[in-house]
C-alpha cells in the first residue's frame, strides 16, 4: 500500500457557515485504489468534507486546495466533480422511490440519441450493471419495491455508471442490516480489486476495522491523525481513542435493573397491510414490559418490529385487525396518535428526516413539539419555557449546536437524533419505543444515549429499543423479542441471550425454532 | 457601514422587505414631489387596500400550512351580494348584516374545508372550483347587478375614528391610538429584550435595540401625524383598525398558541407532524375556514367602501393576496411565512400601485412593474436564503411588538443531508 501513488490530497480545507467552522484546516490524502475510512464523532465535518469534494459546496464557498490525480480542481458543482470521476452516494439515499432501478440508474445520465432516450441500450448497460453489484431483480421493478440493501446497490450501480474512481460513500451501512451490510463490503473491496479507489464513513467502527486500508480521524472540525489500519495495528478502541480524544472504557454504562411490575401489555396484536389487504404485518403478537425494563425487539430488516411498533401507537400504520392493548393492566384504546401520547406512549422513529423532523423548524421547537400543552399557559405557548427546555436537553444530550435558535436542517446526522429524542423524552412518557434510536450515531454519542434509556428506565419508565444491531441490544436489553415475518418468534432473557440464538430465532417461523 | 450589517441583521443586502419599503415609500416621496406621504393619500392607500391585508393574514397561514386558496375573491363576493340584498330586502341592521356575512363566510369555509381537510382533494382544484362557484353564486343571487348597502354598513369600509375632547387640532383618537402603540412597542419589545437576557439567550447590542426602537417608535409617530391632520372628517379609517387588530390577533395566534405552532408543524412536514400528535385534518380545515371567514369580511369591508355590491367585485384579489404573501417571505412548499412579513409585503405592492398612479402611470404598466417587483422580491429571498442567512423580514420581526420568534424560518438551500432532491434535479439539469 504505502508506496502508492496519491490520487487525492485536500490541503489545508476550510469550510464556514453562518456561526458556525465547520472545517478548520483539514487535510486528508488518499492513496489510489485503497479504501480510505474517516472517522470522527457526529457533527465533526465528515459529511462536509465530502461535500467540499464533491462539489455540493462549491469552489470558492471553502478555502484550500483540491488536489485530484495531480491537479488542482475546483469544481463548481457536483457535476464538475462527477466528471472528474468522483461519485458520492449521501448519507440518505438520493433515489426516486417511484421510478424503476433502471431508470434510476440513468437518472441524469440517460443514454441517448438527439434528446430521445434508447431504452434498449440501457435497458442492456443496466442488467450488466446490476450484475456487477449483485442484483438479480428485473430493471423495471420500482426502487421503492426493494429493500434498503438493495437500494444502496442500485445508488453503486448508479455511480459505476458514471465511470467511478473515486467513490464517496457517507454511512452507506447506516441503515442496512448486518447480512446487508457484509454484502456491501464485500461488493466495496470488489471494487478495490477494480481499481476503484473509495472513500468510506461509517459510525460502525468494526466495519472500519475490518475493510479500511486507512482512516484519517476528524474532531471538531480538525483532521487530528491518519493511521494506516495494518501498520499501526488498529482495532476499534483505538479509533475509538482518536475520536473521542480519550480512551473509553467500556461501550455500555453500568446499570442495575429495578424491575417492577408489567407496566404495559399487548395482546392478539393483529395487523394488516395499508394496502395489501390479504397481508399480515403483525401476527397475533402477545408481549409486554414492566416498569423499569429495558425490552429489545430484534429481527431482520422488514420483519415487522417498525409497523408492529407504530400499529401500537395510536395505529399510524396498517389496518387495525384486533388486538388488545393494556397500561397498568387496564385496557386502553389507542386509535390515534393523541391518544397514544396521552395513554403515555411515546415513539422515536427510526425514518428522522421523513417522520420525525420538520426540517423548516429549530431546535427549540422541535423539542417542544409533541408536548406543547406542557409549557402553554392558557392560549399562549410560554416561548421562554421553550427555550430553557430545549436549552436543558441540548446541555444534557450533549447535542452540538450554537443554540436552540439554530435550524434542525443544519445540524449533523446524529445531532438530529438527539433533538428527536429530547422531543420525546420531554413528553415524559411511561413506555417510550425507540426505533433504530443510534442510527448513524457515533460510539460516544451512543455511549450517552444508553445512558439516557437506562436512566429513564431507572425512573421506573419501560422502554422498548427496536435495533438492527444485536451487540447493541445485547448490551443494553433486559429481556429480548425476536421477530420473524410479522410474529414474534421467541423470547429471551439477558443472560440468556446471544448473537446465535437471537439470529436463529430472527429467521425462522416459531416451530422450527422449536423443532 | 458595520453598524448598519449589526442593525438590520448581518448583512448590507439583508435590508429586506422592510427596508424595500421604506426605500419605495421615500422614492416615491420624491418622485410625486411629496404627494406620496400627505395624510388624503396616506388614508386612501390604507383605505384601498384593508381588504387585500385582510385577505393576505388569511392566506398566509393557508400558505404556511402548505395550500393556497383561489376562491377568496369569489367567496368575498358572494358574501358582499348576500349581505347586500338582505340588508335591503328584510332591513337588517348592520351589525346583524355584518354578523350574517361572518356566517355565511364560516359556512363555506366548512365546504372548502371538509373536501381539502377530509376528503383530501388538494386545495388546488377545490378553491379553484370555489372561485367558478361562489362567482356564480354571486351573479345568480344578484342576477349580475349592483346592489347599494345602506349609509351606516358603509362605515366598516369607510369610516373613520370620531372627533371627540377638546378640540387640539388634531384628531384626539388617532393620537391615543398611536401613543398606545408606540408605548406598547417599547414595552414588549424591551420586556422580550430583558427575557431573553435572563434566560441567557443571545440578545441584539444595546445600541441595535435602542436604535430599532427609535426607528420604529418615528415611524409610528408620523404616521400618527398623518392620520391625525387630513382632511376634516378624516382620521385613522376603520378598515385600518379593523386590520390592526386582525394583525395583533392572528400574529399572536400563529407564533404563540398550539394551534399556530400546528400550522407551521404540519406545513413543514405533516408525517413528523402526525406522529407527533399533531391532527393534521382539523389543522387544516381550520385553515380553510378561516380563510372562507376573512374573505368574507374582506367583501363587506369593500362593499362598505364602494356603497354598494357588485357582479365583478373581488376579481383578481387572490392573486394580490398572494402576492402579498409571497413577497412576504413565504415558501411555496409549506411551512414558512409570517402574518407581519406578509402584511409588509402587502404594503410593498400597494406603495407601488399608489405611487405609480400618483405618477399617472397606465394600468397596463403599472401591472407589468407589479409582475417583476414579485419575482424580483421573491428572487431575493432565495437569494439570501442561499447565502444561508435568515431572511430580513424574519429577522426584523422578531422583535416587533413582542411578536418574536417564528420569524427566524428561512430555508437554508444546502441542509445537510436532506438535499438529495436538489441533488438529483442537479444532475439532471
Ligand atoms: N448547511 C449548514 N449550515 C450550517 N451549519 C452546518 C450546515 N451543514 C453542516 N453544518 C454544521 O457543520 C458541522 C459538521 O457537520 P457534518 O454534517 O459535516 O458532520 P458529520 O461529521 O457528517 O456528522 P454525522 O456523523 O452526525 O453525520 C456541524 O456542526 C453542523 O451543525
Ligand atoms: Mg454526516
Amino acid at each position: 500500500m504505502a508506496d502508492q501513488p496519491v490520487i487525492l490530497q485536500m490541503q489545508s480545507i476550510t469550510k464556514e457557515f453562518p456561526g458556525v467552522k465547520a472545517l478548520s484546516n483539514v487535510s486528508l490524502s488518499v492513496k489510489a485504489g485503497e479504501i480510505h475510512a474517516i472517522c470522527g464523532e457526529n457533527g465533526a465535518g465528515k459529511s462536509t468534507l465530502m461535500k467540499v469534494l464533491s462539489g455540493v459546496y462549491p469552489h470558492g464557498s471553502y478555502s484550500g486546495d483540491i488536489v485530484y490525480q495531480g491537479e488542482i480542481q475546483e469544481f463548481k458543482d457536483i457535476r464538475a466533480s462527477e466528471h472528474a470521476g468522483i461519485v458520492i452516494i449521501h448519507q440518505e439515499l438520493a433515489l426516486i422511490p417511484e421510478l424503476s432501478i433502471m431508470e434510476n440508474i440513468f437518472l441524469g445520465n440517460e443514454p441517448a440519441k438527439r434528446g430521445v432516450i434508447d431504452w434498449k441500450e440501457a435497458r442492456r448497460r443496466s442488467i450488466d450493471l446490476m450484475a456487477r453489484v449483485g442484483l438479480s431483480e428485473d430493471p423495471d421493478t420500482p426502487v421503492k419495491d426493494i429493500g434498503v440493501g438493495k437500494q444502496q446497490l442500485v445508488e453503486i450501480a448508479k455511480a459505476l455508471n458514471k465511470s467511478v474512481r473515486l467513490l464517496i460513500l457517507d454511512e452507506p451501512t447506516a441503515a442496512l442490516n448486518e447480512s446487508d451490510s457484509q454484502h456491501l463490503l464485500d461488493l466495496i473491496r470488489g471494487l478495490k480489486g477494480r481499481g476503484i479507489t473509495s472513500i468510506i464513513i461509517s459510525h460502525k467502527l468494526n466495519e472500519i476495522e475490518q475493510i479500511a486500508d486507512s482512516i484519517t480521524i476528524i474532531r471538531d472540525g480538525k483532521s487530528i491523525e491518519t493511521l494506516d489500519v495494518k501498520a499501526d495495528g488498529v482495532d476499534e478502541d483505538r479509533i475509538i481513542k482518536g475520536m473521542v480524544g480519550r480512551a473509553l472504557e467500556s461501550r455500555f454504562p453500568d446499570h442495575t435493573p429495578k424491575i417492577g411490575e408489567v407496566l404495559f401489555e399487548a395482546r392478539n396484536w393483529t395487523v394488516q397491510h395499508p394496502t395489501v389487504p390479504d397481508r399480515l404485518v403483525c401476527k397475533h403478537s402477545d408481549f409486554f414490559v414492566r416498569k423499569g425494563e429495558i425490552v429489545g425487539f430484534a429481527g431482520l430488516m422488514g420483519a415487522g418490529r417498525t409497523e408492529l411498533a407504530r400499529s401500537i401507537f395510536g395505529h399510524s400504520y396498517g389496518k387495525f385487525l384486533e388486538g388488545q392493548t393494556f397500561m397498568h393492566g387496564r385496557e386502553v384504546k389507542m386509535h390515534t396518535v393523541p391518544q397514544a401520547i396521552d395513554a403515555g406512549l411515546g415513539y422515536v422513529t427510526e425514518d428522522r428526516k421523513t417522520l420525525g423532523l420538520n426540517l423548516l423548524d429549530d431546535i427549540k421547537s422541535t423539542t417542544v413539539a409533541a408536548a406543547l400543552k406542557k409549557i402553554t399557559k392558557g392560549l399562549v405557548v410560554d416561548m421562554n419555557r421553550e427555550y430553557q427546555v430545549a436549552e436543558e436537553y441540548r446541555r444534557s444530550l450533549r447535542t452540538k449546536a450554537p443554540n436552540v435558535d439554530e435550524g434542525v436542517s443544519k445540524l449533523s446526522g446524529g445531532n438530529q437524533q438527539k433533538v428527536v429524542l429530547a422531543k420525546w423524552m420531554f413528553t415524559d412518557p411511561e413506555l417510550l419505543i425507540l426505533d433504530e434510536p443510534t442510527r448513524g450515531i457515533d460510539v460516544g454519542a451512543k455511549y450517552e444515549i444508553y445512558g439516557i434509556i437506562q436512566r429513564l428506565a431507572s425512573q421506573g419508565k419501560g422502554v422498548i429499543v427496536i435495533s438492527s444491531e444485536l451487540p447493541e441490544l445485547l448490551g443494553l436489553s433486559d429481556r429480548i423479542y425476536t421477530i420473524f415475518e410479522g410474529a414474534i418468534t421467541g423470547v429471551l432473557d439477558k443472560d440468556e441471550a446471544t448473537q446465535e440464538n437471537l439470529m436463529k430465532l430472527m429467521t425462522q417461523a416459531r416451530k422450527n425454532a422449536a423443532a | 457601514m458595520d453598524a448598519l450589517k449589526k442593525l438590520f441583521g448581518g448583512n448590507t443586502r439583508q435590508f429586506g422587505m422592510i427596508f424595500a419599503l421604506v426605500a419605495l415609500i421615500v422614492l416615491f416621496q420624491i418622485l410625486t414631489g411629496g404627494l406620496t406621504l400627505t395624510p388624503d393619500n396616506v388614508i386612501n392607500l390604507f383605505n384601498g387596500n384593508s381588504y387585500i391585508l385582510i385577505l393576505a393574514i388569511g392566506m398566509v397561514l393557508v400558505i404556511i400550512a402548505g395550500h393556497i386558496d383561489l376562491s377568496v375573491g369569489s367567496v368575498a363576493a358572494s358574501v358582499g351580494i348576500i349581505v347586500a340584498i338582505t340588508m335591503r330586502d328584510w332591513h337588517l341592521p348592520s351589525g346583524v348584516g355584518i354578523l350574517l356575512g361572518l356566517i355565511i363566510g364560516a359556512v363555506i369555509g366548512v365546504w372548502q374545508g371538509f373536501w381539502v381537510a377530509y376528503v383530501g382533494i388538494p386545495a388546488f382544484i377545490v378553491t379553484l372550483a370555489g372561485m367558478l362557484l361562489f362567482r356564480g353564486l354571486n351573479q345568480f343571487i344578484g342576477q349580475s347587478n349592483t346592489v347599494p348597502v345602506p349609509k351606516d354598513f358603509t362605515y366598516i369600509g369607510a369610516g373613520y375614528l370620531p372627533e371627540i375632547g377638546p378640540d387640539t387640532g388634531y384628531n384626539n383618537l388617532t393620537l391615543l391610538l398611536g401613543l398606545i402603540g408606540a408605548a406598547a412597542v417599547v414595552y414588549f419589545q424591551l420586556r422580550a429584550r430583558r427575557e431573553a437576557k435572563a434566560l441567557g439567550a443571545e440578545v441584539p447590542d444595546q445600541w441595535v435595540t435602542v436604535t430599532r426602537l427609535v426607528l420604529i417608535v418615528a415611524a409610528i409617530l408620523y404616521a400618527t401625524y398623518l392620520f391625525a391632520t387630513g382632511r376634516p372628517g378624516t382620521s385613522f379609517p376603520i378598515p385600518g383598525i379593523i386590520l390592526g387588530v386582525l394583525v395583533l390577533i392572528y400574529g399572536f395566534v400563529s407564533s404563540k398558541t398550539i394551534i399556530g405552532r400546528h400550522i407551521y408543524a404540519v406545513g413543514g412536514n405533516r408525517h413528523a407532524a402526525e406522529l407527533s400528535g399533531v391532527q393534521s385534518k382539523k389543522v387544516n380545515f381550520l385553515v380553510m375556514m378561516n380563510m372562507a371567514v376573512l374573505a368574507a369580511l374582506a367583501g363587506m369591508v369593500f362593499v362598505g367602501r364602494s356603497t354598494a355590491s357588485g357582479p365583478f367585485d373581488g376579481t383578481g384579489w387572490e392573486l394580490d393576496a398572494i402576492a402579498a404573501v409571497f413577497i412576504g417571505g413565504a415558501a411555496v412548499t409549506g411551512g414558512v411565512g409570517t402574518v407581519i412579513g406578509s402584511i409588509v409585503g402587502g404594503l410593498v405592492m400597494a406603495v407601488l400601485n399608489n405611487g405609480l398612479q400618483l405618477l399617472g402611470v397606465g394600468a397596463d404598466l403599472t401591472q407589468m412593474i407589479k409582475g417583476i417587483v414579485l419575482l424580483l422580491a421573491v428572487a431575493f429571498d432565495v437569494y439570501s436564503k442561499i447565502q444561508g442567512r435568515p431572511s430580513i423580514v424574519g429577522l426584523l420581526m422578531r422583535g416587533i411588538g413582542g411578536n418574536g420568534g417564528n420569524g427566524n424560518r428561512g430555508v437554508p438551500a444546502q441542509p445537510d443531508e436532506t438535499t438529495k432532491t436538489t441533488e438529483v434535479l442537479a444532475r439532471e439539469s
